[in-house]
């Protein structure tokens, strides 16, 4: 008896070890000195849990077990392995296996236990299942758009809410029934199966620009389902575990709604995509000033501050690597150079950050739109590659744009604005941009990793006159 | 069990709470990282699986266990993985050493 309890006792504190390194874990994240100190702190929780499971005498067959640990390092090391451009699409990807895992055991566990099921239990074994299922394909469906194997273009159709709304509903419905009458078994695969089809609807009509926030509500969702599980199986670790990733994302989402202008409640029902495609409105000809390269490196050479400000189209045109090169010979020659990063720039929170540091840019010069926006007066030139929408002034003065109220860099406040952009198309919202149309615009035609490669090269000739 | 219920309630608001506090923290600069590891994290929902599998008390619930095992030890795995390599590559400016 005494070594049983002793057993129990060992991976009781084993979880409550890892419970405190969770915690640690993402303490250290808080800045990028500590960062790596929270992959440990959580890898070695992770390893004291999974030992200390090992150890369960409930345990009598470890040869399926063995099987799916090697066989999930498999799959896990290419998934640890892809391009940072690629990060959002397994970020998606790592939240629809993480669900599935979930909403597998959530399965597995009715099936053990009905039809007698208590009433609590019942009701966090649907959540469990509910959001877990839904999550699943959600993710599936944004790891499918990221990785451009579904098409992009968000599907819309009238009443879609509607729908989504009233599938919800029912699945609900059907598990507090379940609740009530848990011996009503061939109820279960309805809170399976609705719910996946949620998942799909839900992400049907996203499109690119809306990514950061939908993977971030996933995150949440992915969290809370493993919360459940933790209810479910009565274990602390999973509901801390599940709260912190919960949390996480719960903040991340209301992070990403506001910087593109949505109330939370909008995002949380899956409401979002575009509104009734933007106003097109005319497309008036406007004059515009256009630079070359050499004008451009000549305006550089002369400033003393620069502002940088990179969106997606900067990681589609793979042009980091020669913005580095730009920063270099800048700050070479005794320019403040630093980058502006909106909160929704890339395709997941973040991820603009992760690039540039991946092309070796000191991560202190790069500052969110809060940091950066007061500096935008005493700049020189703000040079914005590939970002549209977050630099749009309209959001701040024009009351009937689609895009009012959004947070945006003040880029328009500095002396010289330059541009580079493959032609005046509009962006990704088909929202026009005042920007630039004004009179302290250069607008720098061609695409973004020749047309920096260029102007590198002119201010690295005229370096080597002098 | 009702204890149990409750016991598990007071430990998820505690952790909500801590979790809000703890990530607020957490600078922009590294929200992409912070998913990747709080995704590896949340698959210590891995133990609920192994438990399962290993349990063996019916062939739906060890298949099931053992797919489930597969699915989150990949996230375990990929998330720690990914998570270490792109916090490498964050380095601040090289200043002169004192």
């Amino acid at each position: 008896m005494t070594s049983f309890l002793g057993t129990d006792t060992i991976i009781e504190v084993t979880y409550l070890v890892a419970t405190a390194l969770f915690i640690l874990s993402l303490k250290w994240m808080s800045s990028p000195t500590t960062a790596r100190h929270g992959v440990w702190a959580g890898e070695l929780g992770m390893l004291l849990a999974v030992a200390g499971t090992l150890l369960n005498r409930g345990i009598v067959d470890y040869k399926w077990v063995a099987i799916a640990l090697v066989l999930g390092t498999i799959i896990g090391v290419p998934l640890g392995k892809v391009q940072m451009t690629a990060v959002p699409q397994r970020t998606a990807l790592s939240h629809a296996f993480g669900a599935l895992c979930v909403t597998l055991v959530g399965t597995a566990e009715f099936y053990l236990r009905a039809p007698d099921v208590p009433k609590f239990m019942m009701s966090v074994l649907s959540m469990e299942v509910i959001l877990g299922s839904l999550t699943f394909t959600g993710s599936l469906m944004a790891a499918g758009k990221l990785q451009e194997i579904l098409p992009q273009r968000p599907i819309t159709f009238k009443g879609q809410n509607l729908v989504n709304l009233g599938m919800m509903v029912v699945a609900v419905g059907v598990a507090v029934i379940l609740v009530i009458h848990p011996d009503r078994m061939y109820l279960f695969p309805a809170i399976l199966a609705i719910p996946l089809l949620f998942g799909v609807m839900m992400i049907i009509p996203i499109g690119g620009a809306d990514m950061p926030t939908v993977i971030s509500l996933l995150n949440s969702y992915a969290g809370l389902s493993a919360a459940a599980m933790g209810f479910v199986l009565n274990s602390k670790l999973l509901i801390v575990a599940g709260a912190l990733d919960g949390a996480s994302g719960l903040i991340l989402s209301v992070n990403m709604s506001k910087a593109m202008n949505r109330s939370f409640s909008n995002v949380l029902f899956g409401a979002f995509g575009q509104e009734a495609a933007a106003a097109k409105g005319g497309k008036e000809e406007r004059p515009v000033r256009s630079a070359t390269p050499e004008e451009a490196a000549g305006i550089l050479a002369v400033a003393s501050k620069v502002v940088i400000v990179p969106g997606y189209g900067m990681a589609v045109a793979q042009a980091q690597h020669k913005v580095r090169e730009l920063y270099d010979i800048l700050t070479k020659k005794g320019i403040d150079v630093k980058f502006g990063i909106h909160p929704v720039a890339g395709r997941m929170p973040g991820h603009m950050n992760v690039l540039l540091a991946e092309a070796d840019i000191p991560y202190d010069k790069l500052l969110d739109m809060d940091e950066i926006n007061g500096d935008f007066p005493q700049t020189d030139v703000a040079l914005i590659i590939g970002a549209n929408d977050v630099t749009n002034p309209a959001a701040r003065t024009d009351s009937a744009s689609p895009i009012f109220g959004m947070p945006i860099l003040d880029v328009d406040k500095a002396r010289t604005v330059m541009v580079i952009k493959r032609s005046m198309g509009a962006g990704f919202a088909g929202i026009e941009n005042p920007l630039y149309y004004l009179d302290k615009t250069l607008m720098l035609f061609g695409d973004a990793k020749s047309f920096v490669g260029s102007i590198v090269r002119e201010l690295s000739g005229g370096g080597s006159h002098g | 069990m009702k204890m149990d219920l409750i016991t598990s309630l007071y430990v998820f608001m505690l952790a909500a709470f801590i979790g809000l506090e703890v990530i607020r923290r957490v600078s922009p600069l590294l929200h992409t990282p912070l998913m990747s590891l709080t995704n590896a994290l949340d698959a210590i929902a891995v133990v609920g699986a192994i438990i399962l599998a290993g349990e063996h008390k019916s062939t739906l619930s060890t298949v099931l266990g053992t797919i489930a095992i597969v699915a989150a030890t990949s996230n375990v795995v990929g998330g720690f993985f990914i998570t270490d390599r792109m916090l490498k590559m964050f380095k601040a400016s090289a200043k002169p050493k004192p």
